[in-house]
């Protein structure tokens, strides 16, 4: 029998520590949807998603309602467009991404994922006109949201496409400029993506995954936060002990809503996705939780070291709570998402420099951060190029979604609202680096055996 | 199927009254009730069995909110289970 104060304490995180599941995505291949005509099949896609998910919605309110559990986000992710698309007689993708986001307008869910290539070794056709389409694609839709995968461990990094990736970035920026770049804010660029993260702007339905598949990301930063301010004085083993037992009872509530989703949509359970997402709510911030650790600002030193904590202590604690776990995993730290992270870097304690830091013991990379307009493509290319060999050399996802919103310079304020917050402009070292970038080919894969 | 309807705020006349008048009305059977106050502040957990629930299991769920919001009440209903995975392995 379940005692009050379990309930209670269940009823307190919900209600003031902002526990929710983030997200319910459902995976959909697209792979028997390939086609000579584009437009024959286009109307496949549509007609799977459309069938598919078009319950997606309806199930998770259910859940929602009947577990008492807030589900904030539902979600698609999709076989990256650009294996589809190769097979037909298409040039421009863009339309490939509007009949997407006509079909997540139709299942009524808030992103679909999946505008996707995978570079990492190098561009097939298909890839260099989905990648040559992100621009319009983004800014012609409303829920499609892009990455690219240009580094893999096991490949090395293509950096004929980080180059690129620079530019397709500016140009989405400008072509969204109206909306604060807004394009950029659903493009990754990513090194070892993982092919079943339930979160965006990052998720795609990678080749290995079933026809279809329900995963599920939770968040909670707000009851690590809790827990935390439970013991003021006990050391960092004591501090892991109260993370690890949280992230074990939020991972319950993830798999239990993951199993019930997949049972009533008639789908395989994929994985949990252990990642404290943070949003832009007072209560609800990763930034927030080191600082409980004893830190006066998020990026003083000793970030890094209290990152690595958490991060260790929520995969330590979820991985028990649940029987697959997948996707990204980890503490999130999108600057724009995150009320703690934007103070820090509007009172100058937080810089790329050390976001890039606290990258390397966290997923999934230098997020949501938002640079001045004039910072070239090249600069871009750069942050790219070094966030990704961050994860090349130690077997980790990262990535880089950042926002050269023109007209904007460090200090600016760029809203993006909702989820995506608002993120103050900050400083990019603008020495040249022309010369390295546009040398191309590729960094070869980093030797394994020795690994300092 | 279990679920636990759970009442906080302050306290007032009819309150359990209230709610198993909207439960009976539904086919709700009240299979054990937990009430605490201190001071002037209620907390009340009823665990009821929801098998035979004569509606959507929504409508039984904005009524019980409808009637908390009315009587300055936070009131809700959860199904056992998200305890069960949080709090037992």
């Amino acid at each position: 029998m379940i005692r009050a104060d379990e309930i209670l304490e269940t009823i307190e995180m919900i209600d003031r520590e902002n526990l929710d599941i983030r997200t319910i995505t459902m995976g959909i291949s697209l792979r028997d949807c390939a086609s000579e005509s584009g437009e024959r099949s286009r109307q496949k896609i549509y007609d799977k998603i459309t069938r598919l998910a078009g319950n997606l919605v309806k199930t998770a309110e259910d859940i929602q309602t009947e577990y008492g559990i807030p589900i904030i986000n539902k979600r698609i992710s999709v076989t990256p467009i650009a294996l589809i698309a190769e097979s037909s007689d298409d040039s421009n993708y863009a339309k490939w991404a509007r009949t997407l986001d006509k079909a997540a307008a139709e299942t009524g869910v808030d992103f679909i994922g999946g505008f996707s290539a995978l570079v990492h070794k190098g561009y097939s056709s298909g890839d260099k006109k989905l990648i040559e389409s992100i621009p319009e694609a983004l800014s012609t839709t409303e829920k499609v949201c892009s990455s690219v995968n240009i580094g893999t461990t096991r490949a090395g990094l293509n950096m004929d496409a980080v180059a690129q990736m620079g530019k397709i970035i500016k140009e989405t920026a400008e072509l969204t400029k109206d909306r604060g770049a807004l394009g950029c804010a659903k493009l990754v660029v990513f090194c070892n993506a993982p092919e079943d993260n339930p979160f965006m702007a990052g998720a795609f339905h990678g080749v290995g995954e079933p026809e279809s598949v329900i995963n599920v990301g939770i968040s909670g930063p707000g009851v690590v936060q809790s827990a935390i301010k439970k013991v003021p004085d006990g050391d960092f083993g004591v501090v892991a002990e109260v993370i690890k037992k949280s992230a074990f009872k939020i991972t319950r509530i993830g798999e239990l809503v993951a199993r019930e989703a997949s049972k009533r949509l008639d789908t395989k359970f994929g994985i949990v996705d252990l990642s404290l997402a943070p949003t832009p709510a007072i209560g609800d911030s990763v930034a927030h939780i080191l600082e409980e650790m004893g830190l006066e600002k998020c990026g003083a030193p000793g970030t890094t070291a209290a990152l690595a904590l958490l991060n260790d202590a929520v995969k330590k604690g979820g991985a028990m709570a649940s029987s697959y776990v997948g996707g990204l995993s980890g503490s999130f730290i999108p600057v724009s998402e995150d009320a703690g992270m934007i103070d820090a870097v509007k009172c100058g304690s937080l810089t790329i420099e050390k976001l890039e830091a606290m990258t390397c013991v966290c997923s999934v990379g230098l997020d949501m951060i938002c640079i001045p307009g004039k910072t070239t493509a090249e600069s871009i290319s750069g942050i790219i190029a070094d966030e990704a060999a961050i994860g090349m050399v130690n077997h980790k996802t990262t990535a880089v979604r950042v926002i050269p919103a023109p007209g904007t310079d460090i200090g600016d304020i760029v809203e993006f609202g909702g989820l995506l917050g608002s993120g103050p402009v900050m400083n990019v070292n603008n020495y040249n680096n022309c010369f390295f970038i546009n040398r191309g080919g590729r960094i070869p894969a980093p030797i394994n055996s020795m690994r300092n | 199927m279990k679920s636990f309807i759970t009442v906080i705020g302050h306290d007032t006349v009819g309150i359990i009254a209230s709610i198993a008048n909207i439960l009976a009305d539904r086919n709700v059977n009240i299979l054990d009730i937990n009430q605490t106050v201190m001071g002037d502040m209620f907390t009340m957990i009823m665990m009821v069995d929801t098998e035979k629930l004569s509606c959507q299991f929504a409508d039984l769920s904005e009524k019980l909110t409808e009637y908390g919001k009315d009587a300055g009440l936070s009131v809700r209903i959860q199904r056992e289970e998200i305890f069960n995975s949080m709090h037992r392995i």
